[in-house]
């Protein structure tokens, strides 16, 4: 993934440049960019909306064979829901029901819950938002951390020792290493729960249930982000060996200073910030990787629901995690963009001179 | 020193050329070391590996051998990983070469595209692709080559945007050659290496992605898949955790073997161009 995302973060920068040109300070920069992009953003989701609303269409059998199913019901009935529920109206028809109901912010009605799917996915959501922020810190800080201790001595043993050990843990299947975790930490040594997000039927409050849902997620969050952690290692070491060769680290060593002060305040802070862009692009990676994770430690999150949604038809529920998580990588990358406009100094040195 | 003499002396490249010539080895003599069906029922349920030499892995839940299903999971994984890798390879090419050759509208639109592909979570995408059309071999394989061919098309497309300035190009044009002549013909082949250069990563990727469908039950019923051997040793997680660790460890040295292979490739043909 990593050339992938080197030419993206590329990509970015440059339009992002480009895009702050016209303003000098941090504020308005990041307002005309908040502006630009959610234009932009609109005809992205446009996309998204009516692509996976026309794959979704392909499928065999609709809400109401499914609903038919769990419930039993005549043809008469069929016909009843079919019109009450609009599903016997054209596909363009529909589509345009559909966005028109997505402008209120609604998302329709769920059949498997026979409630309102928006109030489904929110229900689920900070699951998945706590397993994703927890497993990005870990893979973020660990990784940086390591690629920074990697690569303050290029070439070294620890530097090849870690860069090869990072590639083999990103060779490892998310799902797998949760596996290994649970034989390990939740069979063999009992230290930590098998699943779930908190005890079930306790009723814990404040810290105490804190301390349990953190609990829970140790191993959920360990198998999603040891994965990544590799690339921010590669990242940040790829990084750190770029900027050893400029010529302010040689000033820098010029002056006196200690290799230490060099390696922190110099060459790895200025290796940091591509590995700010690549949270944002890593964020539909990580959402990806969590609806397996969610699996295999029944945390009741997105990802699972999504499972539940494929494995009992219900389509326009699917469709509504789709574009959840859509907008979800929208408004990261928006943020991780706007720290980054906060983070660089250099556009806005560059503004001065134009 | 020519190239595969350089990947020769890279102790990395080598490890990784031998795991991968293990698993090609494995996929192909499948058959022939365990003709028959892989799924049927050979021994007693649950035997332990290294306890009957007939069986060194032992058997799973049904009695399957394990070493058998190995063996043909080898198979599955390395199909769908290089047919799911091509799919992405070309139609990224593809796409990343008309973005950037035809430029303004053409541009926009299948950047948008793009764009819109890579906000959704590929896992997703091919999850709701594989629910619909159904589980088979060719499903899973577009499945996954919907969520990866971004990555190709956008390194295509910067490399056409610097190629399509060049004097040969300006030179086709004036001969008259049709432009989808000069943007497939003349400019696609010389953006090709750095497109080919993300090949193992997505070849990985993409074994990752079939092994993570079949561990949820997507994958095609009909053959034995890694993720699906995971998945079937999962209900005995606590009595036989072999049963789901032995197929994880060979997915794992796969995708290592394939990163290291690949990376050693192109370390030592990007070191050949710099040289010349």
């Amino acid at each position: 993934m990593s050339g992938r995302t080197e030419g993206g973060a590329q990509a970015r920068h440059l339009s992002w440049a480009t895009q702050c040109q016209a303003s000098d300070a941090p504020m308005t920069r990041a307002l005309t960019l908040i502006r630009r992009r959610l234009v932009g953003s609109i005809f992205v989701l446009l996309i998204v909306v009516v692509g996976t609303f026309l794959l979704l269409e392909a499928a065999p059998g609709d809400a109401v064979d499914a609903y038919i199913v769990s419930t039993g019901g005549d043809a008469g009935m069929i016909e009843l829901l079919r019109h009450r529920w609009g599903l016997d109206q054209s596909e363009l028809t529909r589509l345009a029901n559909y966005l028109w109901v997505l402008l209120h912010l609604d998302l329709g009605q769920s059949v498997t819950f026979s409630r309102p799917i928006r109030d489904v996915i929110l229900e689920r959501l900070p699951n998945t938002l706590l397993l994703m922020v927890s497993a990005t810190a870990l893979s973020f800080g660990l990784g940086s951390a390591l690629g920074i201790y990697a690569g303050a001595r290029p070439g070294s043993f620890r530097d090849r020792f870690l860069s090869i050990g990072s590639l083999a843990l990103y060779a490892v299947p998310g799902f797998w290493l949760g596996l290994v975790l649970i034989v390990v930490f939740a069979v063999d040594l009992r230290w930590l729960p098998i699943g779930g997000i908190e005890t079930l039927a306790s009723d814990k409050t404040g810290l105490d249930r804190a301390a349990d849902i953190a609990i829970h997620l140790v191993l959920p969050v360990s198998a999603l982000g040891f994965i990544y952690l590799a690339l921010y290692l590669r990242m940040m070491r790829a990084g750190m060996a770029e900027v050893w060769r400029q010529d302010f680290v040689l000033a820098a060593r010029a002056k006196g200073l200690s290799r230490r002060r060099i390696v922190l305040a110099h060459v790895a802070r200025n290796a940091l910030l591509p590995l700010v862009t690549m949270l944002g692009l890593q964020s539909a990676q990580m959402l990806g990787g969590s609806v397996v994770i969610e699996s295999v430690f029944s945390v009741p999150g997105l990802g699972r629901l999504a499972q539940e949604a494929v494995a009992s038809r219900d389509t326009p529920l699917l469709l509504g995690i789709i574009l959840t998580s859509a907008v979800l990588v929208i408004v990261i990358n928006l943020l991780v963009d706007i720290a980054y406009a906060f983070l660089d100094p250099r556009v806005g040195a560059g503004e001065a001179d134009a | 020193m020519s190239p595969l003499r350089r990947f020769l002396r890279t102790p990395e490249a080598v490890a990784g050329a031998i795991l991968l010539a293990a698993l090609i080895a494995m996929a192909l003599s499948a058959s022939l070391l365990f003709p028959g069906d892989p799924q049927a029922i050979t021994g007693p349920a649950l035997l332990p590996p290294f306890q009957d030499w007939s069986l060194p892995l032992g058997t799973d839940r049904l009695g399957r051998d394990v070493l058998a299903e190995l063996f043909h999971g080898a198979r599955t994984s390395l199909a769908v990983g290089l047919a799911a890798a091509a799919a992405a390879l070309v139609v990224g090419a593809v796409v990343g070469t008309l973005a950037g050759f035809a430029g303004g509208l053409v541009d926009e639109v299948l950047m948008r595209i793009t764009d819109a592909f890579q906000t959704v979570p590929s896992f997703l995408l091919a999850l709701a692709f594989v629910s619909v059309v159904g589980p088979s071999l060719g499903v899973v394989v577009i499945a996954i080559a919907l969520g990866t061919w971004t990555g190709p098309a956008r390194v295509a497309r910067a490399e056409v945007l610097s190629i399509r300035e060049r004097d040969y190009v300006a030179g086709a044009r004036v001969i008259g050659m049709h432009p989808l002549a000069i943007a497939f013909r003349e400019v696609l082949p010389n953006a090709l290496p750095p497109v080919l250069a993300m090949s193992s990563v997505i070849v990985a990727a993409a074994i990752l992605t079939e092994a993570a469908l079949s561990f949820l039950g997507l994958g095609d019923p009909n053959r034995v898949t890694w993720g699906g051997m995971i998945a079937e040793g999962r209900a005995v997680l606590r009595t036989a955790p072999f049963l789901s660790i032995v197929p994880g460890i060979a997915l794992v040295l796969t995708v290592l073997g394939v990163y290291l292979a690949g990376e050693g490739i192109v370390e030592t043909t990007a070191v050949r161009r710099g040289l010349s």
